[in-house]
C-alpha cells in the first residue's frame, strides 16, 4: 500500500509502521467489540431464577388402569399414563429398527413399573400439546397421542410413528420416591 | 433584485445554505425527480406502503402508552385499551387491521415488480432491499401478534420459535435463547415487545435505502423500456397528485374495515387468554403468512419443511438471475404473462390450504402448490427466457403512444 496521499510513497508496501499501528488498532477494537457482544447475547438466555428448576411430585395410586392425566412441570405439561396390558404389549411388539427414532419401550419406562408412562406433553415437531389424554380426544393411528397442529401420531410408548415430528415424546428425568409416588425433575 | 426578497425568503435561503433540506426533498420526491410519464395505478402502492408504515408507527406508539408487556397483565391491558381508554378501540383496530392492509399493499407492490420485471438490471439491489423490508415486516407482524397474549399469540409464538429447533446441533440452544426460558413465557413477551418497537424503525432506515436505490436508475414503467429524458415528468406535482388520489380511495377502504368489520381478518381464538396447557384445536397464523405455512406443512419432515419454507422467500433474492429474459415488462412476453397469473393463482391457493386442517385434499393441493411455486421460479423462468419469443419493443414511450393512436 504505497500511501502517496500521506507522503509515504517511498516506503515499502504493506509493512510500514503506520500500517502496523492501523492494523493492530483495528484488531484490538474488533476483539473488544466482539467481547461486548457475548454479554448482550447471553443476557437473553434463561436467567438464574428461571434456571432454578422446580420439581413436581405426583401420587399414582389414584390413576386407574387405562387412565391418562396431565400434570404441570416447569410450566409445561407432562403426560402420565397408566397403561393397559394391551397397550404395553402393542408398545413392545413394534419392530424397533423401523422406528424413526428407534427406542425400545423398556428404556422409556422404569423397570418393574412398566405400566406407568411418564412423558413430556410437548410435540417434538413445533411444540404443540398432543391430544389423547382424555378418552374423548383423538389418539392417532397408533392408540397413543395425536398432535393436531400438523398431524403427528405417537404410539402407546409416546414414540413418533407418523407425521412431521422427528423425535419421540421426551421422557423427563423422574424417579419413584415411594411405591406410588413419582418425583419429576 | 436582492432588495425585493421577502424576509421569509431570506430566512429560507439562510437556512438552506446551512442545511439544504428543502432542495434535498425536491430532488427526492419533488420537481427535480423525473419519473416516466406512463406509470399506471399499480405504481401507487409504493407510496401507499410508506403511508401504512407511518400509520403503524403512530398507532403503535399510542398503543404502547397503555400496553403492559407482562404475562399476567398483557391480555387485560389490551382489553382495557378496547373498553376504557378513550378511542383505544380505534387506535387498536387501526393497528391490527393496519398490519393486514400494509401486507395487502406490499404484496401488490411486489407482484407489480414481478409483472413488469422491475427486479431486473439495473434494479437488483433495489429489489433486494425491498425483500429485506418484507422480511422485517414479517418479523414485526409476528412479534406484534404475540403481544395481546391470546391463545393464538401464545401458540403461534411457540410454533414459530420452534422452527429454529430444526437446525441441527444448535437448534435447541437457539430456541432457549429466543425464549429466555424453557417455554414461551414472560421473558419472551418482554423481548418481543422490545423488538416489536425496534423493527419498524429499522424498516424506516431500509425505506431510505430503497428510495435511494430507486433514484439511481429511476423508476421502471409499464413498458419496461428505459425512459428517455423527454418521456419523463416531474414527480411533483404530477405523481404527488396521483398518489394522493390513490391514497384517498385506499383510506376509504381501510377505514371501512376498521369501522364496520374490524375483526374480519382476525382469529376469534385470540380473544381467549393464553393458556400454556391447552393448544387450540387448530392453529392458524395471520392470513399474510398462510402460503408459507402451507409450504411448511406440505413436507412431512421437520428440517426439510423448515428449509422449504424459508427457502421460498429467500429464493426471491435470486429472481433477477432466475429470470433469463432481457425483456422486463410482461406486456411483451405472452407466455410469461400466462404463467405469471398462474403463479398468482397458485399463491392464493397455497394461502387457502394454509388455513385448513392438515388432512385430506388441502394436504394434496398444498403439495402440488408448493411444488409449482418452486417449479415456476427455478425451472420455468430460466427456460422461458430462452424459449419464448417476446413481442417487438417500442423504441420509446412516446412512440408506443403515437403508434396506438394511429
Ligand atoms: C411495521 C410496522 C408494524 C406492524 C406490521 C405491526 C403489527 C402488529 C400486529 C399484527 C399486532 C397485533 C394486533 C392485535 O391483533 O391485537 C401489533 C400489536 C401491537 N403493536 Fe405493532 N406493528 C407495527 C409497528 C408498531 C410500532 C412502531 C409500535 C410502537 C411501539 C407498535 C406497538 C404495538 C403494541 C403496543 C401492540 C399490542 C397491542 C395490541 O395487540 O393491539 N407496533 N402490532
Ligand atoms: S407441532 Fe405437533 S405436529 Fe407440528
Amino acid at each position: 500500500m504505497a500511501n502517496t496521499a500521506h507522503g509515504h510513497a517511498a516506503e515499502p508496501a504493506g509493512d510500514t509502521r503506520r500500517d502496523f499501528l492501523l492494523h493492530s488498532t483495528v484488531a484490538v477494537g474488533a476483539v473488544g467489540a466482539a467481547m461486548m457482544v457475548w454479554p448482550l447475547i447471553h443476557s437473553m438466555n434463561p436467567a438464574a431464577d428461571t434456571l432454578s428448576l422446580s420439581t413436581t411430585e405426583f401420587n399414582l395410586s389414584g390413576l386407574a388402569e387405562g387412565q391418562r392425566i396431565t400434570i404441570v412441570w416447569r410450566g409445561k405439561p407432562v403426560f402420565v399414563a397408566h397403561r393397559t396390558a394391551k397397550e404395553i404389549e402393542e408398545a413392545r411388539a413394534v419392530r424397533v429398527a423401523e422406528l424413526r427414532d428407534p427406542q425400545t419401550d423398556d428404556v422409556r419406562v422404569k423397570k418393574g413399573k412398566e405400566q406407568f408412562l411418564v412423558i413430556e406433553g410437548t410435540c417434538t415437531h413445533l411444540g404443540c400439546i398432543p391430544m389423547g389424554v382424555k378418552t374423548t380426544e383423538p389418539h392417532g393411528d397408533f392408540g397413543g397421542w395425536f398432535c393436531p397442529c400438523h398431524g403427528s401420531h405417537y404410539d402407546t410408548s409416546g414414540r413418533i410413528r407418523k407425521g412431521p415430528a422427528p423425535l419421540n415424546l421426551h421422557v423427563p428425568p423422574y424417579q419413584f420416591i415411594s411405591d406410588s409416588t413419582v418425583r419429576i425433575g | 433584485m436582492n432588495t425585493e426578497k421577502s424576509t421569509i425568503r431570506k430566512i429560507y435561503e439562510w437556512h438552506e445554505a446551512r442545511l439544504p433540506i428543502v432542495s434535498w426533498l425536491d430532488h427526492s420526491l419533488g420537481t427535480k425527480y423525473p419519473v416516466p410519464r406512463n406509470l399506471n395505478y399499480w405504481w401507487n402502492f409504493g407510496s401507499l406502503a410508506m403511508f401504512m408504515l407511518a400509520v403503524m408507527i403512530f398507532s403503535g406508539i399510542f398503543l404502547a402508552m397503555n400496553y403492559t408487556p407482562h404475562v399476567t397483565m398483557a391480555f387485560d391491558s389490551v382489553e382495557r385499551i378496547m373498553r376504557d381508554v378513550n378511542y383505544g378501540w380505534l387506535i387498536r383496530y387501526m393497528h391490527a387491521n393496519g398490519a393486514s392492509f400494509f401486507f395487502i399493499v406490499v404484496y401488490i407492490h411486489i407482484l407489480r415488480g414481478m409483472y413488469y420485471g422491475s427486479y431486473k438490471a439495473p434494479r437488483e439491489v433495489l429489489w433486494w432491499i425491498g425483500l429485506l423490508i418484507y422480511l422485517a415486516m414479517m418479523a414485526t407482524g409476528f412479534l406484534g401478534y404475540v403481544l395481546p397474549w391470546g391463545q393464538m399469540s401464545f401458540w403461534g409464538a411457540t410454533v414459530i420459535t420452534n422452527l429454529f429447533s430444526a437446525i441441527p446441533l444448535v437448534g435447541d440452544s437457539i430456541v432457549t435463547l429466543l425464549w429466555g426460558g424453557f417455554s414461551v413465557d414472560n421473558p419472551t413477551l418482554n423481548r418481543f415487545f422490545s423488538l416489536h418497537y425496534l423493527l419498524p424503525f429499522v424498516i424506516v432506515g431500509l425505506v431510505f435505502l430503497h428510495i435511494w436505490a430507486l433514484h439511481v436508475p429511476g423508476a421502471n414503467n409499464p413498458l419496461g423500456i428505459d425512459a428517455a429524458p423527454a418521456d419523463k415528468i416531474p414527480f411533483f406535482p404530477y405523481y404527488v397528485a396521483k398518489d394522493v388520489f390513490g391514497l384517498a380511495v385506499f383510506v376509504v377502504i381501510y377505514f371501512a374495515v376498521v369501522f364496520w368489520a374490524p375483526n374480519l381478518l382476525g382469529d376469534p381464538v385470540n380473544y381467549v387468554k393464553a393458556n400454556p396447557l391447552v393448544t387450540p384445536a387448530h392453529i392458524v397464523p395471520e392470513w399474510y403468512y398462510l402460503p408459507f405455512y402451507t409450504i411448511l406443512k406440505a413436507i412431512p419432515n421437520k428440517l426439510l419443511g423448515v428449509i422449504a419454507m424459508f427457502g421460498s422467500i429467500l429464493i426471491m433474492f435470486a429472481l433477477p438471475w432466475l429470470d433469463t429474459s432481457r425483456v422486463r415488462s410482461a406486456s411483451f412476453r405472452p407466455v410469461f404473462r400466462v404463467f405469471f397469473w398462474i403463479f398468482v393463482a397458485n399463491a392464493l391457493m397455497l394461502g387457502w390450504c394454509g388455513a385448513q386442517l392438515p388432512e385430506g385434499l388441502p394436504v394434496i393441493l398444498g403439495r402440488i402448490g408448493a411444488f409449482w411455486y418452486f417449479f415456476h421460479l427455478v425451472i420455468l423462468l430460466p427456460m422461458l427466457g430462452w424459449l419464448e419469443t417476446p413481442k417487438p419493443l417500442p423504441t420509446s414511450i412516446s412512440q408506443s403512444v403515437l403508434k396506438a393512436a394511429e
